[in-house]
């Protein structure tokens, strides 16, 4: 099986940091990080009131249904979605072939500033996920499950 | 695949329940769903039809508690079990840690639940992965209805790995909970071989 995300402190940082930056210079209500397969990674902005974990879920639903559809019409898949709402709209983008950037806006933004930020923080974005995915392959690495036993596993589920 | 986040010291494991149409996979996780404490769940989201038949998928994020100072967190999907969804139901299997298949176990859904199986080996390897080597449960379910097959005869049909094994009756809980916890534990076994 392939081995799954690993998410350090410092890239967290790192990624929060762009993610709040995203949300300012884009006018955005909020920004949020997704995996692919669904696992909400960061979110900066107004994200108090909103489930992140459905967002997160149901953007990775979503970008692989789109990515499906790209496929049947032989394309590699769609980068870039826009779905605009009445007052809110939403834009998704994959970053680095792995996460999808989200921004939720409204009239206080456009799509062509939405657009022109995300390039930029996706660019970033990128930088910090190759990062990862190289420590994550560094020998030495080992996850903190590595030294769970039995018994630890065996105690969540005796309550 | 999973997720271990470091910062907020959390591991996400996904968990998907396959199985064919109207097998009671979606009834799986209303009933963790129902039985659950608030705190400990997520809203469960149904991309279903108009006749609740499910569409896309079910989603259900769970906490199962802590180990070693990590929050455990498992999303639940289902796949829609209807034929004609394969292309959907390719794309739920993305990035799973563990597989509970939910088969009927009626006489006349016998080949149903053979043509599903068959479906999850062929979906598993177009992304990677090996039914003979992920986390995987099997669940036979709806052994209250009068026209079922014995579990011996559902065993040779669809368990020849003998991997856990349980009844069930999903509406009412037989077995839900059983069939979550093992494959959980499978997963996180996992988790901690290749760690």
């Amino acid at each position: 099986m392939t081995s799954g995300l690993v998410m350090y402190e410092e890239e967290f940082r790192l990624i929060a940091g762009i993610c709040d930056r995203l949300t300012r210079d884009a006018n955005a209500k909020v920004v949020f990080l997704v995996d692919k397969n669904g696992q909400l990674i960061a979110a900066s902005g107004q994200a108090q009131n909103l489930d992140t974990t459905s967002l997160a879920s149901l953007t990775a639903g979503n970008v692989a249904a789109m990515g499906g559809l790209a496929k049947l019409i032989g394309e590699k898949e769609f980068p870039n979605q826009f779905h605009e709402g009445e007052k809110e709209s939403l834009h998704m983008s994959i970053v680095g072939g792995r996460v999808v950037l989200v921004v939720i806006f409204d009239a206080k933004s456009s799509l062509g500033l939405v657009r022109l930020r995300v390039k930029k923080a996706g660019e970033e974005l990128a930088k910090v996920f190759d990062g990862l995915a190289k420590k994550q392959a560094a020998p030495g690495a080992a996850s903190p499950f590595a030294e769970i036993t039995d018994e630890d596993i065996d105690n969540l589920f005796s309550e | 695949m999973s997720f271990i986040n470091y910062s907020s010291r959390e591991i996400n494991c996904k968990i998907v329940y396959y199985g064919p149409g109207l097998c009671g996979k979606t009834t799986n996780l209303q009933y963790v769903y129902a039985k659950t404490n608030p705190e400990a769940k997520g809203k469960m989201i149904s991309l279903a039809t108009e006749t609740e038949r499910t569409l896309f998928f079910d989603f259900l994020p769970l906490s199962l508690g802590e180990i070693r100072g990590f929050k455990t967190r498992f999303h639940l999907y289902t796949v829609p079990g209807q034929v004609f969804y394969d292309a959907s139901r390719k794309l739920i299997l993305k990035g799973v840690d563990g597989v509970v298949f939910v088969a009927d176990s009626q006489i006349e859904r016998m080949e149903a639940n053979l043509e599903s199986v068959e479906n999850l080996r062929v979906n598993l390897a177009e992304q990677g992965y090996d039914l003979d080597k992920v986390p995987y449960v099997v669940q036979y379910n709806k052994r209250d209805l009068p026209n079922i097959a014995t579990v011996d005869e559902l065993r040779r049909l669809l368990n020849p790995r003998s991997v856990p094994e349980y009844q069930a009756v999903a509406p009412t809980g037989v077995g839900v909970f059983d069939t979550l916890k093992a494959v959980a534990k499978q997963v996180l076994t996992e988790l901690k071989r290749s760690g």
